[in-house]
C-alpha cells in the first residue's frame, strides 16, 4: 500500500517531468521570470501615474516576450549553432545600413524617425554576437590561440563600435560585455586580461578625448559630482537619490511614493523605475527584488555549467552574465554607482524591444537546458 | 567537425569553464553586495538626510515656450503675429471630481462637444500634474465670470497665453500657411524637450517649413511650489530663446490685389520676380482663414472646408496639374531654333487640322477655318496648332523632352516651402515604366501643343516664364528673403539661389521667340490683344486653353451645353515690361474658358497693380 503510494506519486512527477520537457521550458527560470513581470506591472501601475492603458501595453509586450522565449526554446541548439553566423551577418549589414542613413538624414532631418529602424539591429546583435563568438570559438581548441583571440575580440568590437557611433553607449556597453563573457568562459588567462585592462587605461584616455560625444563625457562628470549640472543630466542623478533613500528600510508602501508622484523623478516609468521600487518598498523590498534576480542569473550559470557542448556552454554563460550587466548597470546608475548610460531595467522597465531580446535570450537558455541528450556522465 | 586539427580535451575544458563560472559567481555575489551596500548607505544610514530633502522637494520645473517668430511681407507688413489669449486650464491631479467640476464649469463657461472632446483626448496623452487647455479665446466676459467663481474650482485656472494670429486672413494663406496643436505623430518627430511647453507648430506653407527657425528654444524656470503645486517664488529662471522673425518676399499689396482678380474664380496665379527668383504673389482660389487652425477648428467648419468641391484647402499654385496649352508653345519655338529645325521663316499651312502620315486622324486647331500661311510669330502670336503639331513632329519627343526639362517641367522648382509636386513632364521611358507602352507620334503631336500627358503646376509656368524673360538664368523660386535675430534690429538677407543658366545656341533666338510673345498682347492678330490696346509698358505673354473634356472627331466644342466643371482651363503667362522684365506671372483659371479672354485680363489686373502701384513711375 505504502509502497504503491510511493510508485503513484513518483508516476505523477514523471509524468509532470515529461510534460515539462516537452515543452522545452525550465520550471525555475519561468518562475523567477514570471515572478519579476508581476514585480514589473505592480510597481509600473504606481510609476505611471496608476495607468491601466500603460500597464495594459506592457503586459501585451509580456506576452509578446514570453512568446518569443517559448518559440526559441524549442529550436534545439544545435539550428542556433548553424545559423549564429548569418544571424550576426544580416545584424552587422544592419548596422552599417542604419549608420549610413543616419549620415545621410543627419542635416536637414534630424527628427527622421530612425526610432523602429534604429533599435532593431543593435538589439539582434545582443543575442548574435555571443552566439557568433560562441561558434567561432566552440570547436577550437580551449584556452583560444593569440590568433583566434584576436578574430573574436574583432567580432565584437566592430558592432560594439557601430553601435557607439550611433550612439548608443549603454547597449554598446552590454554587446561588448556579451561578447567578452565568451571570451573569459573559454578561458582566456587571467594574465592576459590584467595586461589588457592596463593597455585599457591610455586607450580610455583617448577614447574620453576623442571618441565621446559631448553629452556623453558630461554625463560621466555629473555622475562624478552631479551637484555640478542640477538642473540637467544631474537632476536624474539627485532626484533618484533623494527617492531611494527617502524610501528608508520598509518604504513609503504602494503607489505611496512622494517623489515620484510629483513630477520630480524623471523617467520614471522606464530607465529609473527602480527608484520608484526602493521609494515605496525601502530596502527590504529592494533586497528581495535583488534576490529574485540573483535566483534567475544562478539558475542561468547552473544551465550553463550542465551544458554539453562547448558552444552551448560558452553561449549559456555568456547570456546569462550579460543579463546581469543589465541589471547591474541599471541599478548602478540609479542608485549612483555607475554614469547614466540608458540601459532599462529588464523587464520591469516601461518599453518592448529590449524585453523581447533579453527574453530570446531566456529562449535560449532554456534550450540548451532541456535539449540535452539523457545520458549519465 | 574539427577533428585531425585540434584534439579537444573535454575533461580540462569543462574543468577551466567550471572555474571560470565560479569567479563569475564570486564577482556577481561582490557586485551585489555592493549594491546592498550603496542602498544601505541610502536608505538606513542617509535616511534622516534625505527625507528631509524630500519634504523640501518644492521645487518645480516649468518650461518656458518661446515666443514664435514674426513673419513679415517684401514691406514689412505684418503677415503672422503673436496675440495674447486667455484660455482655461485644468491640472487634472488637482481637481477632486473631474466630471462635476467640467459640469458646474459648463454652467459659468460655454463648452462645446469640441472643447470636452478635445480635453479628453490631451488629459489621457499628457501626465496628471500637468494643465490641460479646456477652452481657448475667453471672452473678457468670461474671464471676470470665472474670476468671482474661482474659489469653486480648484485646479482650475485662467493662463493667457500668446496666440498666432494672422492679421490679414485669408490673404495669403497658402503661403504663410498656418499653425495648429501639435498632432501625436508630430511630437514623435520633433524635440520633445524644445516642444515642452509649446502647444502648436506649423502645419502648412511657411509656419511648417520654416518651423525650426521660427520656433525659438524653450527656457526653463526653477520655481519653489508649496503642497498644492501653487507657485511662491521663482528660483532661478533661464529665460528662453524667441524664433527668428521672417520677410517673405511676398508683396502683400500685390497678394491682395491678384486675390482680387481671382475673386469668385478657381485657379492661381503665381508671381516672381526674374532676376531674383522672389514669388511676389502666390495665389490659389478659393482662399480660407487660417485663424480658423489655430484655435482648433470646429469639425463641422472644417468637414466644410474639406469637402467643398471647390477644395479651398488645396494649393493649386503648387500642387496643382494643369495641361499647359499653347502657353508651352514659346518654349517649343525655341526648341525649334535651338536644334535647326526651323528658322523664324519657315513656313508651314494651316487648313485647319493636321495629319499624320497613313493616319486618317485629324489633329484640329482651334480655330476651325485654319490660319492660312503662318511663320513662327505669326504662329505663337494667333496660336496656331497645326505649325506646332508639325513642328513637335519634326523635333521628335526625345528633343522636346531634353529641352522642356532644361526648364524645369517635370520637376520641382525646389521652392523653400513644402508640398510641391513635380508634375508631369512625360518621355518614352516614362511612358515605358509607367504605362509599359511604347511612345506612338500621336502623343508627341499633342504633347507640342501642351496637352496629352504633360502637366504643369502654375509654379513651374512662372519660373519657366521667368528663366525665358532672363536669359536663361535659371533662379531658384523663393518665399523667404530675409531673416531678423530676435530682438535684433538688423535684418539678413537671404542670397537668392541660381540654379545653373540654360545656354542657348544663339541668343537672337530667344528674341524671337519674345518678339513673338510680344506680338501676342501688341499684335494685330494676337491672341490676347485685347489686354495689349492701352497698357503703358510692353508684355509680352502666350495665352493657353487646356482641354479639360475630350470631344470626339468631327464634334464641335460648344461651351454654353458644357457643364461648367468641363470647361476648358483658361491661362496665360507672360512677363513685362518686355525689355526690362521684373515681374513673370502665370495665371490659371480653372475651366474659365479662353486664356486669351478669362486669364489674360486678370493677368493684366495684376501686372498693372505691381508696375503702376507698387513701382511707382519706374515702369518702361
Amino acid at each position: 500500500m505504502q509502497a504503491n503510494v510511493q510508485r503513484w506519486g513518483e508516476r505523477r512527477r514523471m509524468r509532470w517531468f515529461f510534460f515539462v520537457r516537452g515543452l522545452h521550458l525550465d520550471v525555475p527560470l519561468v518562475v523567477g521570470l514570471v515572478a519579476l513581470a508581476i514585480v514589473g506591472l505592480v510597481i509600473l501601475y504606481s510609476a505611471s501615474g496608476q495607468d491601466t492603458a500603460v500597464v495594459g501595453r506592457q503586459l501585451i509586450r509580456l506576452g509578446i516576450a514570453f512568446g518569443v522565449m517559448f518559440v526559441i526554446a524549442q529550436i534545439p541548439p544545435h539550428h542556433l549553432e548553424r545559423w549564429g553566423p548569418w544571424i550576426y551577418a544580416v545584424g552587422l549589414g544592419l548596422l552599417f545600413a542604419v549608420l549610413a542613413v543616419g549620415e545621410i538624414g543627419k542635416g536637414a532631418q534630424r527628427w527622421l524617425d530612425l526610432g523602429v529602424v534604429r533599435f532593431q539591429p543593435s538589439e539582434m546583435m545582443k543575442i548574435a554576437v555571443p552566439m557568433m563568438v560562441a561558434w567561432y570559438l566552440g570547436d577550437r581548441q580551449l584556452p583560444p590561440r593569440t590568433k583566434h583571440l584576436l578574430i573574436a575580440t574583432t567580432l565584437v568590437l566592430v558592432p560594439a563600435g557601430l553601435i557607439i557611433k550611433q550612439p548608443d553607449l549603454g547597449t554598446a556597453i552590454l554587446i561588448a560585455s556579451s561578447g567578452i563573457f565568451v571570451l573569459l568562459f573559454s578561458g582566456v588567462s587571467y594574465g592576459l586580461v590584467a595586461s589588457v585592462v592596463v593597455l585599457i587605461a591610455p586607450l580610455a584616455w583617448l577614447f574620453w578625448q576623442f571618441g565621446m560625444h559631448d553629452y556623453q563625457r558630461e554625463r560621466v562628470i555629473t555622475f562624478l559630482n552631479p551637484e555640478n549640472d542640477p538642473l540637467g543630466t544631474g537632476y536624474h542623478i539627485i532626484q533618484s537619490k533623494i527617492a531611494i533613500g527617502s524610501g528608508g528600510a520598509y518604504g513609503k508602501g504602494w503607489l505611496n511614493g512622494t517623489q515620484a508622484h510629483l513630477e520630480f523623478l524623471p523617467e520614471r516609468s522606464t530607465d529609473f523605475i527602480f527608484a520608484v521600487f526602493s521609494e515605496e518598498f525601502g530596502l527590504i523590498g529592494t533586497v528581495v527584488l535583488l534576490a529574485l534576480y540573483l535566483f534567475i542569473v544562478f539558475r542561468g550559470i547552473y544551465i550553463a555549467t550542465q551544458a554539453q557542448t562547448t558552444y552551448t556552454r560558452l553561449l549559456a554563460g555568456s547570456l546569462i552574465l550579460v543579463f546581469f550587466v543589465y541589471y547591474f548597470v541599471n541599478i548602478g546608475m540609479v542608485i549612483g554607482l555607475l554614469p547614466v548610460v540608458g540601459v532599462p531595467l529588464p523587464l520591469i522597465s516601461f518599453g518592448g524591444t529590449s524585453m523581447v531580446t533579453v527574453m530570446a535570450g531566456f529562449g535560449i537558455l532554456m534550450s540548451i537546458h532541456t535539449h540535452r541528450k539523457l545520458l549519465p556522465t | 567537425m574539427a577533428q585531425g586539427f585540434t584534439i579537444k580535451d573535454h575533461i580540462r575544458e569543462t574543468r577551466l569553464f567550471n572555474n571560470r563560472a565560479v569567479a563569475a559567481f564570486v564577482i556577481i555575489c561582490l557586485a551585489s553586495a555592493s549594491i546592498i551596500a550603496r542602498l544601505v548607505y541610502l536608505q538606513v544610514l542617509s535616511h534622516e538626510h534625505f527625507t528631509t530633502l524630500s519634504l523640501e522637494n518644492r521645487v518645480s520645473i516649468i518650461p518656458l515656450p518661446p515666443t514664435r517668430g514674426l513673419l513679415y511681407d517684401r514691406n514689412g507688413v505684418l503677415l503672422a503675429q503673436n496675440v495674447p489669449s486667455y484660455i482655461l486650464e485644468i491640472i487634472p491631479e488637482q481637481v477632486p471630481n473631474l466630471t462635476d467640476t467640467l459640469r458646474e464649469l459648463g454652467s459659468i463657461i460655454t463648452l462645446s462637444e469640441d472643447d470636452l472632446d478635445r480635453f479628453d483626448k490631451l488629459k489621457r496623452q499628457k501626465p496628471r500634474f500637468e494643465s490641460i487647455p479646456l477652452r481657448f479665446r475667453l471672452t473678457d466676459e468670461e474671464v471676470a465670470r470665472f474670476a468671482v467663481n474661482r474659489h469653486r474650482f480648484p485646479g482650475v485656472d485662467i493662463a493667457a497665453r500668446l496666440v498666432r494670429n494672422y492679421p490679414l486672413g485669408p490673404t495669403g494663406v497658402h503661403v504663410i500657411g498656418y499653425v495648429g496643436r501639435i498632432s501625436e505623430e508630430e511630437l514623435n518627430i520633433v524635440d520633445s524637450s524644445d516642444y515642452r511647453g509649446t502647444s502648436h507648430i506649423g502645419k502648412i506653407g511657411v509656419e511648417k517649413s520654416y518651423e525650426d527657425t521660427l520656433h525659438g528654444h524653450v527656457g526653463v524656470q526653477q520655481v519653489e511650489v508649496n503642497a498644492t503645486g501653487r507657485v511662491l517664488r521663482v528660483l532661478e529662471a533661464n529665460p528662453s530663446v524667441p524664433g527668428k522673425d521672417l520677410y517673405l518676399t511676398i508683396d502683400s499689396y500685390l497678394q491682395a490685389a491678384a486675390e482680387a482678380a481671382m475673386a469668385g474664380r478657381r485657379g492661381a496665379i503665381v508671381a516672381v520676380e526674374p532676376k531674383t527668383g522672389d514669388v511676389l504673389a502666390m495665389v490659389s482660389t478659393p482662399t480660407y482663414d487660417p485663424n480658423l487652425f489655430v484655435v482648433g477648428i470646429d469639425t463641422k467648419t472644417y468637414a466644410e472646408l474639406q469637402s467643398s468641391p471647390d477644395e479651398p484647402l488645396f494649393n493649386r499654385a503648387l500642387r496643382g496639374r494643369y495641361p499647359p496649352g499653347s502657353t508651352i508653345k514659346p518654349f517649343v519655338a525655341l526648341a525649334g531654333l535651338e536644334y535647326n529645325k526651323v528658322t523664324e521663316d519657315t513656313q508651314i499651312f494651316c487648313p485647319g487640322w493636321y495629319s499624320l502620315r497613313n493616319d486618317s486622324h485629324r489633329y484640329r486647331d482651334w480655330k476651325r477655318g485654319g490660319h492660312a500661311s503662318v511663320d513662327m510669330h505669326s504662329a505663337i502670336a494667333e496660336s496656331c496648332d497645326v505649325y506646332f503639331y508639325d513642328l513637335a513632329l519634326t523635333l521628335g519627343i526625345d528633343q522636346m523632352y531634353t529641352f522642356l526639362a532644361q526648364f524645369g517641367f517635370g520637376k520641382n522648382a525646389g521652392i523653400d516651402i513644402t508640398g510641391e509636386l513635380p508634375a508631369l513632364l512625360p518621355s518614352r521611358e516614362w511612358k515605358q515604366v509607367t504605362l509599359k507602352q511604347p511612345w506612338y507620334p500621336g502623343e508627341t503631336l499633342i504633347v507640342g501643343i501642351g496637352q496629352g500627358y504633360y502637366l504643369t503646376t502654375p509654379l513651374q509656368l512662372a519660373v519657366a516664364t521667368a528663366t525665358l524673360a532672363n536669359d536663361g538664368i535659371k533662379m531658384r523660386p523663393r518665399i523667404v528673403g530675409k531673416s531678423r535675430d530676435p530682438g535684433m534690429d538688423a535684418i539678413t538677407d537671404v542670397a537668392p539661389i541660381q540654379d545653373g543658366r540654360i545656354s542657348f545656341a544663339k541668343p537672337e533666338n530667344v528674341d524671337a521667340v519674345i518678339s513673338a510673345m510680344i506680338a501676342v498682347v501688341n499684335g494685330r492678330t494676337g491672341t490676347a490683344r485685347a489686354i495689349g490696346k492701352d497698357a503703358p509698358y510692353i508684355i509680352a505673354g502666350k495665352t493657353g486653353t487646356a482641354q479639360v473634356f475630350g470631344i470626339k472627331q468631327d464634334e464641335r466644342y460648344k461651351a454654353e451645353e458644357l457643364d461648367e466643371r468641363l470647361l476648358d482651363h483658361a491661362l496665360f503667362v507672360a512677363f513685362a515690361p518686355a525689355e526690362n522684365p521684373q515681374i513673370a506671372i502665370a495665371v490659371i483659371v480653372e475651366n474659365g474658358g479662353s486664356g486669351g479672354a478669362v486669364a489674360a485680363p486678370v493677368a493684366r489686373q495684376v501686372l498693372d497693380f505691381y508696375l503702376l502701384h507698387r513701382k511707382g513711375g519706374n515702369a518702361g
